[in-house]
Parts: C-alpha cells; structure tokens; sequence
C-alpha cells in the first residue's frame, strides 16, 4: 500500500510511532475489510460452476470461464442485460438533459421561487424513492407504458434528477459569470456564450453526472422488480430467480453488476467529493 | 425572450418532471392505500398490520437500522479523519473505500453469500484451520442470528461509503485556522476532533444520516439475497403483497407505513442536530 510510506517519522518518539503503526493498519485492515469480499466474488465468478458449488473452496481462481458462459448461455439473461443497459442510458440522457438547465437557472439567476424550488429538489432525498414505482405501476397501465424499458427510465431519473440539479449547480457555480460577460460583449448572444464558452468548461463535470445517473439505475433493484415483467433489468431478474437459480449463476450475476460500478465510480471520484459538499447545504 | 422569464424556463422541466412522478404518485399511493375501490377504508391497513408477519419485520427493519446505523456512523468518522490526516496515497485509499458506493444492494447481497453460503468462504476458510470438521450452514432458519450478523455486515460493508463521502466534503469545508487555534491552545488531537470536528460537521452528519437511515428502511435487496424469507422486513413485505398476494391496497398501505417512518425518522434527525441559524462556516 502507497499509503503505507507517508511522512518522515522522528526517530526519538517512539509512542508517535506506535502511533504510525496503528493508524497504518487501521488503513489496511479497512482497504481489506472493502476489497476482501469483492476478491472472493472474482474467485467464483472465474470457477468452474463444480468449483463454485464444492467444499472448500480454492482461495486462488482457477480462471474457469465456465460460470460466465453458463451466465451468457441462460435464458433471458441477455435480453435482460440489454435492457439494463437501455434503462440506464436513457435516464442518463434524460437526467442530464431536465436537470442541467435547472442547475444552470440556480447558478445564474436570483428569481422568486429559487428556495422553494430547492426545497423541492432535497425534499426528494428524504423519502424512499423506490416505494414510488408501486402507484406508478398503476398509472403506466393506464397511459400503457407498463414493463417498458421507458417507462422504468422514467423511475430511475427521478432517483437521478436531484443529484443531476445539484451536480450541475456546483459545476455552473464553479465558473465566473464573468467569462460568460466577455464572450456577451464579444458578439455572443446567451445561446451561442453558453455552447462556445461554458459548455466545454462544464462538460467534464456533466460526463460525470451523466455517468452518475447511469450507476443508479444500473444499480436499482425495488422499482425494477416491481414495474418490469417481461422486459426484466438484470437486478430484477437476478431477484425474481433468487430462490431457483443456481450458485454460479448469481455470483457471475453479481459480478456483472459490479464490474461497470467499479468503473464508473473510478471515472467520476473526482466529483464524488465536490457533488456531496454541495449537497450539504 | 424576456429574461426574467429565463430561469422559469429553464426550471420548469425538472418542476413538471417531479410534479408528475414525485409528488403526484405519493397522492396516488394514498388514495391506493385508503380506498377498496369504492370509497375510504382502513381495511388495507388493517389486514397489513395484523398479519402474523408485520410485527416481525417491523421488529426486524428497526433492529437492522438500529444495529447498522451506529457503526456505519463510527466507522465513516473514523475513516473520514484518516483521510484527513493522510498525505500520500489519499486518492487511492479514498477510491478503494468509496467503491461500494456504486455497488448494487442486490450485488452486496450476493457477494456476502459467496461468504456466508454452505460452501462459501468462511466455511472453507473454519475448515481450513482446523475450527470445524464439516461445513455449517449459517443462512437457515436454525440459526437466525448468523443471518441477522450476514445481513448486518453487508448492510455496513455497502452502505458506510456513502455517509463517508458525505463527512469527507464536509470535513474538507472547516477551515484549517480552527484547527491552527486549537493546536495553539494545546488542544489534543481528540480534543480537536471533539470540540471543533464534531460541532463543525453538523450539516454534514445531518445530511449523511437523514440519507442513511431511510436507506435503512428501504432494505431490500440486501436481505432477500441473503435471508430471504427468513428474515422478513417491510420492503420485502411489500414486494410480497403486490407480487405474490396480488394485494395493491395492502402493498400500497405497507408503503405509506415506511413512508411514515422515514419522514419521521428525517425530521427527528433535522432536530437533533440542527444548525443554529447564523451559524455557518
């Protein structure tokens, strides 16, 4: 571990240093405490299904690609990845393309209305979002977009609206006004400032909320389950399969939902910090 | 376009989008929870609350939150002043501790099965060192505190990233001359953490624990991995009503229920640790 090396210890303390060592293996013990339990997830997810099911278990893969090919090979497996895939692009798309603006207005303009538009915003973060797909499974039934891959996305940018708000706030907060000034009395109307001169300031930040809103409807469960019977995500067929499916499937299941998380978290950590600050207040 | 016009536009997308799928639904879930079809009735909540099951997973949700809460509490302090303090590898330790936030409740679940299972981890790992001559099997109704311990620790092992996050920005706002003054005044580093930490971070741990406590009613996924049906908890309670009994009414009376809970859990813990006005960093 990098960590482990921080500064010059002083030779002649030697509490500070006992000190050191605690505080090191406190580090390490807490990375392993995280990571331990993801390895072991590896070791099945690259078993054999008969070394997923045997005792004792290798703490060593054998890099069997038996579970992953019983995984790709089940029924309905595919279709439901796709649509998870689907479900989250499009809440991603929708996400970015409701909430941005409302992130912008917040940043740049004092308006009647601004709190209670915030109040609205957080107010989101202090109910079970979930619980909500139970009245909305009745009102697709009705407008007839029930177990659609549309109609679950809808659910899932609600989860991501306010982070979305909050995120681009932030991002537009973080750039002077004054820039978007210059590019005004350089000939620039609001339209053509805001796409040459903000725009390719925001953008990274944007990608990351983008990407954000797609980790959460990746990762939903409760809604999933409940508003999709046909075209199932894969966390809602994993569920609804819980009690039958066979070991290797669920851990290859669970492997999969992990892998795109992992990465997603890595290209966004940046803004996990700067995203919750703001939401603080 | 008249520019004072501006910011209502450009809010007006998310207000319609949250109007429509965030406050209209709960209006739908009440009427779908009061009403039998032909007028106003407590007969759902009524069948809810006396079957055999509610008083068990009301017991069982509340426990979990009890059980979790507190640790996940501890720990994201802990880790949030390690991180504090360090001074190389901060993004790495920091990347590996918040890589369960983009994981799915349902893959926690399931890669602490890989542990708890007959021929999982633990078993191999009691086998290997000689503790047990054949494998246990920890998740069966014979033994229900290993489940509850199961349940617990992948509650806190998936969960604890997100208040960290929250207490890392928040810790990241108090200015570093607080901490200057204290060391001054011959302030220990427990002292510090006590008298300016604690106090400063009050928005932060309201916001962290609001967020975490109503995760903590939602849990679902985490335990129908783990305990399935021998743990019953409201969520799942409510998944059973509106998948295997069919009962929307009921489903909907279960959810008003937890929705209750949270709200008053929330207003609670805006209490408790509220900021007194004015008092800002």
């Amino acid at each position: 571990m990098t960590a482990a090396t921080t500064d010059v210890v002083d030779p002649g303390q030697d509490t500070r240093k006992a000190g050191r060592y605690v505080y090191i293996t406190a580090v390490v013990l807490l990375c392993a405490w995280v990571l331990v339990p993801l390895y072991f997830l590896l070791i099945n997810t690259l078993s054999s299904p008969e070394a997923v099911n045997s005792y004792p278990k290798s703490f060593i893969p054998e890099f069997d690609l038996g579970s992953l090919t019983f995984f790709a090979g089940f029924e309905g497996i595919l279709t439901a990845l796709k649509n998870s895939i689907l479900v989250a692009a499009l809440t991603m798309v929708m996400s970015i393309l409701i909430g941005a603006p409302a992130g912008y207005a917040l940043s740049r303009f004092e308006f009647r209305g601004k709190e209670l538009f915030r109040l609205l915003i957080l107010l989101t973060r202090a109910f079970p979002l979930p619980l909500l797909a139970l009245p909305l499974a009745v009102m697709f039934i009705r407008t007839g977009i029930d177990d659609t891959v549309f109609g679950l996305a809808l659910v899932h940018t609600t989860l991501a609206i306010p982070f979305a708000v909050l995120i681009t706030f932030s991002l537009f907060s973080g750039i002077p006004i004054e820039l978007e000034e210059a590019a005004w009395t350089l000939g620039c109307n609001r339209v053509t400032a805001f796409q040459k001169v903000i725009l390719p300031l925001v953008l990274p930040g944007i990608t990351a909320s983008a990407i954000f809103a797609f980790v959460i409807s990746w990762n939903e469960v409760f809604a999933a389950a409940v508003l999709t019977i046909e075209n199932r995500t894969l966390t809602a067929f994993l569920l609804q399969n819980l009690d039958t499916s066979p070991l290797h499937l669920k851990f290859a299941g669970g492997f999969i939902l992990v892998v795109p998380a992992l990465i997603f978290i890595f290209a966004v950590r940046k803004y996990l910090f700067a995203m919750w600050g703001i939401a603080n207040r | 376009m008249n520019p004072r016009l501006l910011p209502y536009i450009l809010i007006l997308p998310v207000t319609l989008f949250l109007c429509l799928f965030f406050l209209y639904p709960f209006v739908l879930v009440a009427q779908q929870a009061f009403s039998n079809g032909s007028g106003f009735t407590l007969t759902n909540f009524r069948d809810v609350t006396e079957h055999w099951k509610f008083p068990i997973s009301l017991k069982n949700t509340f426990l979990l939150a009890l059980a979790v809460v507190p640790i996940q509490l501890a720990l994201s302090l802990l880790m949030a002043t390690m991180v504090t303090k360090m001074k190389k590898g901060r993004d790495l330790i920091l990347y590996i501790w918040t890589i369960p936030l983009g994981i799915s409740d349902l893959a926690a679940g399931i890669i602490w099965l890989a542990i708890f299972e007959q021929s999982g981890f633990l078993n191999s790992m009691m086998g290997g060192l000689g503790l047990i001559d054949s494998p246990t099997n920890f998740l069966s109704y014979q033994s229900p505190v290993m489940v509850f311990v199961a349940i617990m620790l992948a509650e806190i092992w998936r969960a604890t990233a997100i208040m960290l996050v929250i207490l890392v920005a928040g810790i990241g706002l108090i200015p570093k001359e607080y901490y200057e003054a204290g060391e001054v005044f011959g302030a220990t580093p427990w002292q510090r953490f006590l008298k300016i930490t604690l106090p400063m971070l009050r928005p932060s741990l309201q916001t962290a624990l609001v967020l975490r406590v109503i995760l903590a009613f939602e849990v679902f996924a985490v335990v129908q991995a783990l305990g399935g049906t021998l743990f019953p908890v409201l969520m799942g309670e409510t998944y059973a009503y509106q998948f295997e009994l069919l009962n929307g009414g009921a489903a909907a009376a279960i959810a008003l229920i937890i929705l209750a809970i949270s709200i008053t859990f929330t207003l609670i813990i805006m209490r408790a640790l509220r900021v007194p006005k004015g008092a800002t960093i």
